[in-house]
């Protein structure tokens, strides 16, 4: 990342920057995709609206996101990647978002399980990065962690009713946690990037927000009577996973799927 | 509310109500909840909302169906909007028959059971991104020119919450025509796309109507009672007036040879629809019924386990807050 040979601090700079923009910015693309999936198929209408609006939120950042790590790649480059150039026209490996994002909603336990636990992270993502001093992140963050307050606020909630509710639910969302906690290693893992944009003061380095989403995830898995799980992080072959480009399977067709229509039609406008 | 049960006759009082309701009615005054009326005005409206709610939330397929395939992010993110408010919409009407004493689960239950009606248009298939603009342009159109008048009806609550669906479907229709404007004026492929969508959606949406004026089975006691306040014919005719300037902005044709104005008239002719296709399809046996049915049933089936674990915190909840309190 940081191996472009432009010298100037600013290029390096932004450079970080650019890549640490999209990472968040895939994050949110992905999680809103997989929130907007169940449309229609919510347990009651009240669902259907709320996932609906989530995703909407999620959405609304990852278009001012993509938008921004374009503009700064132009600065880079010359060359200017649109929000939907960067949704639609990557591959596979070029996309950096998490992996616990795009894990399929298999139930709806899962569907909460993934929210919640993202959510939460994000939460403490868009707290620090609101006092950002690159004012463009500042001002998406300060908008962002608003919404993600309310999807944290909703995710606790099932959280807590599933866990708390029947045999079947709590056995669900047990299950559930402990299928997606393996994921959640990934938000917390460091890299040059993160440091770069941290060291700088426009970014926050993950494992600092550790022990903040610790203490609340903790918290809402006591009120729900749940345990913490002891299940270990995935990784990836030489320690690659979502940052790097390296998905799980499933992602290959989430992509397929968003990206048909719009890559065969080259160059037309939507 | 009133008692529901009650025949009417044998109330001694109801001669006299049943005066106050025709004087109101003859006022063009609403009916609110707590107001008397009789059994067949309220099982009237109670089909008719029930019928409107089902189509709202059946209606989230058909568009839903192209949600993860939006071409840009832009127009997913309106397409999600528009599908969250078509559930809202579900969600007032619903609310609105509640007023009448009938609840969501027992209207949903009768929707599974294939005992009461959702519009038929919806059992058509979306098999082309233009299709999301083909059924905000004209499904959308069709459907406000049917609910404006709504707004007026005398039942207070549906008109009430219809002045809200309309100005949400007003916005609706306004964002179909612009993805079919975009389209039109797109590539070769994206023009022939947009075509070939309106060829397929104008038959159907101007079925949606419902039969001719000489074969309508409900009109003309919703008419008496302020419920309808115009004839389908008349709606189909101004709705057809209304898409023929707008197809010549959008630069496509209807497929309709008869289609032509009349001075005479001062409103444009059009051919017949096919109502045998129509009766086919509200028969069931269109190309998505049984598909759209089992799709809602499997929502609520699968969905059965977290309701019932939401109804059974609560109630641990409330069992919590007796005993410390």
């Amino acid at each position: 990342m940081s191996g472009r040979e432009n010298g100037s601090a600013s290029a390096e700079r932004d450079t970080a920057l650019a890549a640490y923009a999209l990472r968040l910015g895939d994050d949110a693309l992905v999680a809103s995709h997989r929130l907007a999936e169940l449309a229609a198929r919510g347990p009651q209408l009240e669902e259907d609206v709320a996932l609906a609006n989530i995703s909407l939120d999620l959405l609304g950042q990852a278009r001012s996101l993509l938008t921004y790590a374009g503009s700064l790649e132009e600065r880079l480059t010359g060359v200017l990647r649109t929000e939907d150039d960067l949704a639609y026209l990557r591959d596979e490996d070029q996309f950096a978002n998490c992996r616990l994002v795009e894990l399929p909603n298999t139930d709806f336990a899962f569907t909460v399980a993934r929210q919640f636990l993202f959510s939460a992270y994000q939460f403490e993502l868009y707290t620090a990065l609101a006092g950002s001093a690159d004012g463009t992140l500042a001002g998406i963050a300060g908008k962002a962690v608003k919404e993600v307050a309310y999807h944290r606020d909703h995710a606790s909630g099932w959280t807590v009713r599933l866990g708390d509710g029947t045999e079947e639910s709590s056995e669900r969302m047990a299950a559930a946690l402990e299928a997606a906690w393996p994921y959640t290693g990934e938000l917390f893992a460091s890299d040059p990037v993160f440091r770069a944009v941290a060291g700088a003061g426009f970014g926050a380095d993950p494992p600092e927000l550790r022990p903040a989403w610790d203490a609340f995830v903790d918290g809402v898995l006591a009120e729900a009577g749940l345990a913490r799980p002891e299940v270990p992080p995935i990784t990836g072959p030489a320690g690659m996973g979502g940052r790097q480009g390296v998905h799980t399977e499933a992602f290959g067709y989430l992509l397929a799927e968003m990206q048909h229509l719009h890559r065969s039609h080259p160059g037309a406008a939507w | 509310m009133t008692d529901p049960g009650t025949d009417e006759a044998a109330h001694p009082q109801d001669e006299a109500r049943q005066r106050r309701f025709d004087g109101m009615i003859a006022a063009d005054e609403r009916i609110e909840p707590r107001d008397w009326m009789p059994d067949a005005y309220r099982r009237t409206l109670i089909r008719q909302i029930a019928q409107h709610a089902h189509s709202e939330i059946i209606g989230m397929q058909p568009e839903g169906n192209w949600i993860t395939r939006a071409p840009s992010l832009r127009r997913k993110a309106v397409l999600i909007a528009k599908v969250q408010d078509e559930a809202g919409h579900g969600l007032y009407l619903y609310s609105a028959a509640e007023t009448l004493g009938v609840g969501r689960d027992e209207l949903l239950d009768l929707l599974h059971q294939g005992r009461q009606r959702y519009s038929s248009i919806f059992n058509y298939p979306t098999v082309t991104w233009a299709d999301v603009g083909a059924i905000g342009w004209l499904v959308d159109g069709a459907a406000i020119t049917n609910q404006v008048p709504l707004c007026r009806c005398s039942y207070g609550p549906y008109a009430r919450a219809m002045v809200r669906i309309c100005k949400e479907e007003s916005f609706h229709q306004r964002q179909g025509f612009d993805i079919l404007y975009t389209l039109a004026r797109g590539t070769d492929g994206q023009r022939r796309m947009a075509q070939e969508s309106v060829d397929r959606w104008y038959w159907p949406s101007l079925m949606m109507f419902g039969p001719p004026d000489s074969e309508s089975t409900h009109s003309e006691q919703s008419m008496a009672w302020n419920i309808k306040r115009f004839s389908n014919d008349e709606l189909r005719q101004r709705f057809v007036d209304m898409i023929v300037p707008q197809a010549e902005a959008l630069g496509l044709t209807l497929p309709d040879p008869a289609l032509a104005w009349s001075a005479e008239r001062g409103h444009y002719d059009f051919g017949t629809p096919d109502w045998d296709e129509f009766m086919q399809v509200l028969k069931g046996n269109g190309p998505c019924n049984r598909q759209r049915l089992e799709h809602r049933r499997t929502a609520h089936e699968e969905g059965a386990w977290v309701r019932e674990a939401a109804r059974a915190h609560a109630a641990k909840s409330r069992a919590r807050e007796r005993a410390a309190a």
